[in-house]
């Protein structure tokens, strides 16, 4: 049977819940990752940080809620993706758990060794998250070993290939140079500079990384809405490189993060999940779905919150829009 | 050991690891809010003061119960995939809606409360932590409503083709008894989870005579409300005690290891001897005529079903199988649980005792046992869980899905071994750091601006980015 409107709807639902978190996550990847790059001093790191200190734990939400939507509108979706991806999401999460009380922890303890250990857990945990959402993506668009029932039967070194890591490479430069052009937005002095500095470097690094795997991609034979996508994608981030205003650039590198989340889903579409065993074991939208009424439910509660988050999020945004400066 | 134990000990730890928190930051958060309300409108210091206390000691336990509930989204998929198959339709459900009414939130007003003391009005900043306890709240709620799915599943059929649970009545799954009651019992625990730690905080500094106007100012709050939510929570439990009797009365039959059907039955008390399959009883020593009759019926001669007899039924509508829990275990963190709340309700009767005739300062050997008990909750808390999912194997879905059906059937035990032990030492060094943190912020005071996230300046340009 093929998907019904409302398997559909879910499936491009969770592709914007995607969207969201890698756009604004992506940015603090990007700012974690760098802290140390951009920040020499110990006011200039807080003003790094302080930069995402609202942020960074509404933009993580984003992940929880796409992880919770899959969970309810793909049952079959969420229980072969975690646990087929089982030791590259284990990673994901202690990288996660460690960056996020590395934000919170930093200041607690005046003393150098102490900022010095939390600053490391900052970086790596920013930077190893931006590579292994590139090589997961990868891989599911890919396909992975799946077998005729529907369970993942891969190792994580399968998960490791070339074009996975590729794939990894591109976010990591694409969330590197997000991040670097928000600070370039949202700090001032010495910092705003080295910034721009590694601006300079990081986004056409990422163009290169990125058009490579589109280059890969395409010659794989994707879709052609796919290959659109992807060349949109390397379009805005070469923009993104070239803009002088750092506002027009953000948004571009944003775009850029948008329109490489749509190629994927796009790519998977109808299915869920490609298998590289046998195409036959792929998993179809309509038989990872939750039934109609659930759907049915959830699209209720989606129309009436979705629209409440944005605004008091967006809010959030606007309250801290302002330019930080160093503490002196 | 098998995929099965360490995939449940996984499990088991992070849960319990994760609720050590989150009832404090549950708790706390609406203290917070009460403390910012009662400095904005009376503008006294004191206020103040506490709220800087306090909130230092909130933001490092919230943090710490954020970055472990990251695992609990995301572990059902990795362990327990064929539970996600078969559940998440109906169970999926609630946990989506958490993050969408709840997790936003909590996350977002956090933030705002954190960082924008100097951006936001004052109504409007206190509003921001009014949401976050509002929010966490919100989202013990659907978290509990999905549990109580597993304890008692209603509003769902069996697709036919498929055989997996499919939803058919939200409002059913939201509002049964089951999760009503099982959310008043936890919210309630979750404020004397808080409460003991605000009363036994103010207390060590009541010991050190530090700070003690502020401290008995805390105790003036703190020891009502402690005392008040845990005999609420008692309560609630007895309701709860009695839904479970109707509802899974082989959790009720093994808390009482009670063997064989009585009428009128007597409440075990305390019991030794051995508790494995020994149809001569237990051998209980202290037991209460009629009094498991009155808890669990609501009459004098009400019948309680023993475990033999509910074995024998389960046989004839579920098959072959045991369907008896581990009897030791839930009949001691049942008794653990409800012995944790009396004493936590007389230590803090004695406080409000003492509070009204002036010697909560001078009674030493309150303020040590009040320091003490701030173990109490936290004991209690797991008992309370261990007892409510231990009780209810063989099952992980009561009378839908057993346990040892709904693991990853492609996950290996070394891939579980090596989650488990890697969540494991992160967590211990998360909770020495914790504690030490928490210490370190007792031991400095109050800080003496009440500004607890880090000053932030701004120029006037503002940032085009959005």
């Amino acid at each position: 049977m093929t998907h019904t409107t409302l398997e559909t709807i879910w499936f491009v639902l969770i592709g914007v819940l995607w969207t969201g978190y890698l756009v604004l996550e992506g940015f603090d990847f990007g700012v974690g990752a760098l802290l140390r790059t951009v920040g020499r001093t110990k006011a200039e790191r807080g003003m790094v940080l302080r930069s995402i200190g609202p942020l960074w734990d509404g933009n993580e939400v984003w992940l929880l809620v796409a992880g919770g939507a899959t969970f309810a509108a793909f049952p079959g979706w969420y229980a072969t993706l975690f646990s087929g991806a089982y030791l590259a999401l284990f990673l994901v999460l202690l990288s996660l758990i460690v960056r996020n009380v590395a934000f919170e922890f930093w200041g607690k303890h005046d003393d150098p060794r102490w900022r010095a250990g939390w600053e490391w857990a900052a970086v790596i945990g920013s930077a190893l998250p931006a590579l292994l959402w590139g090589v997961a993506w990868a891989n599911i668009v890919h396909g992975m070993p799946i077998d005729a029932q529907g369970e993942p039967t891969g190792e994580l070194w399968d998960l490791l290939g070339p074009y996975a890591l590729l794939g990894g490479v591109a976010t990591l430069l694409l969330f590197l140079a997000h991040g670097a052009t928000f600070l370039c937005l949202k700090t001032s002095g010495p910092v705003a500079e080295r910034a721009r500095a590694a601006r300079r470097v990081l986004a056409p690094a990422a163009v290169v990384a990125l058009g490579g795997w589109t280059a890969w991609t395409i010659a794989d034979g994707c879709d052609a809405a796919t290959a659109v996508l992807l060349v949109g994608a390397v379009v805005l981030l070469s923009a993104a490189w070239l803009a002088r205003a750092a506002g027009w650039s953000f948004g571009a590198t944003a775009g850029a993060i948008g329109l490489l989340v749509a190629a994927w889903f796009v790519q998977l579409f109808p299915h869920v999940l490609i298998s590289s065993t046998d195409p036959a074991y792929s998993i179809t939208l309509h038989a990872a779905a939750s039934g109609d009424y659930t759907l049915k439910v959830m699209t209720g509660v989606a129309i009436l919150l979705v629209p409440i988050v944005l605004l008091y999020q967006g809010w959030t945004y606007w309250v801290f829009r302002k330019r930080l400066t160093v503490d002196d | 050991m098998t995929t099965l134990d360490l995939a449940r000990l996984q499990f088991s730890s992070t849960t319990l690891f994760h609720f050590l928190f989150v009832p404090v930051s549950i708790g706390l958060s609406l203290f917070l809010a009460i403390l910012q309300t009662l400095a904005y409108r009376t503008g006294q210091p004191v206020y103040t003061r506490l709220l800087g206390l306090w909130s230092k000691i909130f933001l490092i336990v919230f943090a710490v119960g954020v970055v472990t509930g990251i695992v609990q989204e995301f572990q059902f998929g990795m362990n327990w995939s064929a539970y996600s198959r078969y559940v998440g339709d109906v169970f999926g459900a609630p946990l989506a809606i958490e993050g969408l009414a709840a997790f936003f939130v909590e996350s977002t007003f956090l933030g705002l409360w954190m960082f924008g003391r100097d951006r936001l009005s004052p109504r409007v900043h206190t509003a921001c932590i009014w949401m976050v306890a509002l929010g966490t709240m919100a989202s013990a709620y659907f978290i509990l409503a999905a549990n109580s799915w597993m304890q008692h599943p209603v509003g769902y059929e069996i697709d036919p083709v498929t055989g997996q649970a499919r939803m058919n009545d939200v409002v059913a799954v939201l509002t049964q008894n089951t999760a009503l009651f099982a959310f008043g019992h936890t919210i309630l625990a979750a404020w004397v989870t808080a409460g003991m730690v605000v009363v036994g905080i103010s207390a060590w500094y009541l010991r050190k005579g530090r700070e003690t106007e502020l401290a008995k100012r805390a105790l003036k709050i703190a020891l009502p409300v402690t005392c008040a939510a845990a005999i609420g929570t008692s309560l609630v439990g007895h309701f709860n005690g009695q839904l479970m009797t109707d509802q899974q009365p082989m959790k009720m039959a093994a808390a009482e290891a009670l063997w064989e059907t009585e009428q009128p039955a007597g409440l075990s008390v305390f019991a030794t001897g051995d508790f494995t399959r020994n149809p001569g009883g237990t051998n209980h020593n202290i037991t209460i005529p009629h009094l498991l009759s009155i808890i669990a019926t609501n009459s004098w001669d009400g019948k309680v079903e023993g475990i033999d007899e509910i074995q024998a039924r389960y046989e004839r509508e579920y098959g072959e199988g045991d369907y008896v829990p581990i009897v030791g275990l839930t009949y001691w963190t049942f008794r653990a649980m409800i012995g944790l709340g009396i004493a936590m309700i007389l230590l803090t009767a004695v406080g409000l005792w003492l509070a009204r005739r002036g010697r909560l300062e001078i009674s030493r050997r309150w303020q040590w046992l009040a320091i003490a008990g701030i173990a109490l909750p936290f004991l209690a808390n797991s008992a309370g869980w261990l007892f409510t999912e231990m009780g209810r194997q063989p099952w992980v879905v009561f009378g839908l899905l057993r346990t040892e059906d709904a693991i990853s059937p492609n996950v290996s035990s070394a891939e579980v071994a090596i989650t488990l032990i890697g969540f494991s030492a992160v967590y211990a060094v998360l909770a020495a750091i914790a504690v030490w943190l928490i210490r370190r912020a007792v031991h400095a005071g109050p800080p003496e601006s009440p500004d607890d996230a880090q000053p932030t300046k701004t120029t006037d340009d503002i940032a085009l980015a959005y």
